[in-house]
């Protein structure tokens, strides 16, 4: 990729960190406006897949909606996402839940509840360059986070160096 | 067209998503455009019509020949690598060293942008012309021939521009219409919406749109 596109895409990474995974259940907070007024819009549901691509990184989220299964692609770094909260920590074994189409009632659908949940340095949406940089240093909340359980240690590891690999370049 | 706002020439350096101020994530396309020097202004009087002559990306001086040299310091500019005519309905505004840069599009909406396209080599009438060629299958022993190219005795002769297999691609093209999501003065970058021709890295030539 070309340098100066790597740049622009970087400048438009606001959220850095992921706090979810596939399987999860998560609230996505949607900014929908409607003339002048803007609000909130909360949609939730189990993310089926994550396509990493840096800017442009994007996560679908699958719900049953009056027993109509709804499949919403996000990009993860749009602004029209004010936040993404992880309600549910999900055990799953595949990177796609394709599988979960067409199983329309709960019990079909239903996930294990995982207890290696992501975890993630409480962080808003970062609105500049420098609050990013800011943020880049969590070294407190990382340590607290990590004591508990070994397997998020090492997640919230790679994490934060692949933050501030992006920092360095 | 209004007088400060004029073509001017650019570098394709990529494509990309982008989100808008709105959260709309557009497909765009990024220009590095300008800075352009007016090298050598062209008159009715003199050259029988009126145009500028701008230079674009820089050149090193040893890479350049002894009468190009003396056509730059004429100017006043350094050496560039490109120099294109860009017409004008008059010259007096500018001034011969006079340097342009993608602000002066800023005004400016909707803009044409012609390249050179990428080169696909030697193709056959499917691909280069869009014949439909024959089915694959059900003993058809006609696939992708070009066919027929005319009349037998009478005329005894392929008439010219008959359209047959050859060089694809490379050819001068026009973008009409392209929108203009955003402009990075600083960094000389036009966004504009959707693709242009020619591969990144390309030389364009940027214009205001003549349609819109």
């Amino acid at each position: 990729m070309n340098a100066t596109i790597r740049k622009i895409e970087q400048a438009q990474v606001i959220r850095k960190n992921v706090p979810f995974k596939v399987g999860d259940t998560v609230k996505v907070s949607l900014r929908i406006k409607e003339g002048e007024k803007e609000r909130i819009q909360i949609y939730e549901g189990v993310v089926t897949g994550i396509q990493n691509a840096g800017a442009k990184m994007r996560f679908t989220v699958r719900k049953i909606s009056y027993g109509v299964g709804v499949e919403k692609t996000f990009y993860y770094q749009s602004p029209m996402i004010k936040e993404v909260k992880t309600t549910r920590s999900g055990k799953v074994r595949r990177a796609k839940l394709f599988y979960l189409r067409g199983k329309l009632n709960k019990k079909d659908a239903r996930i294990q509840e995982s207890k290696k949940a992501i975890q993630v340095p409480a962080e808003g949406v970062a609105e500049t360059a420098q609050s990013i940089a800011a943020s880049a240093e969590p070294a407190a909340p990382v340590e607290a986070a990590a004591s508990t359980p070994v397997e998020p240690k090492a997640e919230v590891k790679a994490e934060t160096k692949k933050s501030e690999k992006k920092e360095k370049a | 067209m209004s007088e400060n706002v004029q073509t001017l020439i650019g570098k394709k350096v990529g494509q990309m998503t982008y989100f808008e101020e709105s959260g709309k994530a557009t497909h765009v396309t990024v220009l590095e455009v300008g800075p352009c020097v007016v090298i050598q202004k062209k008159t009715s009087e003199k050259e029988g019509y009126n145009a500028l002559q701008l230079g674009f990306a820089e050149k090193k001086e040893k890479h350049t020949t002894k009468s190009l040299q003396g056509h730059f310091k004429k100017s006043g500019a350094t050496p560039k690598r490109i120099l294109q005519e860009v017409r004008v309905a008059d010259t007096t505004p500018y001034q011969v060293g006079q340097t342009l840069t993608v602000e002066n599009l800023k005004d400016v909406s909707w803009v044409d942008v012609t390249g050179i396209t990428k080169g696909k080599g030697f193709q056959g009438g499917v691909r280069r012309h869009g014949f439909k060629g024959g089915r694959n299958t059900h003993g058809s022993m006609f696939h992708r021939a070009p066919g027929g190219i005319g009349a037998s005795s009478d005329p005894s002769r392929v008439f010219p521009g008959t359209r047959m297999p050859g060089h694809m691609g490379t050819d001068k093209n026009t973008v009409l219409n392209l929108k203009v999501v955003k402009i990075d003065a600083e960094n000389h970058l036009l966004f504009i919406n959707g693709a242009v021709p020619g591969a990144d890295g390309g030389i364009v030539t940027v214009r205001p749109s003549v349609k819109k």
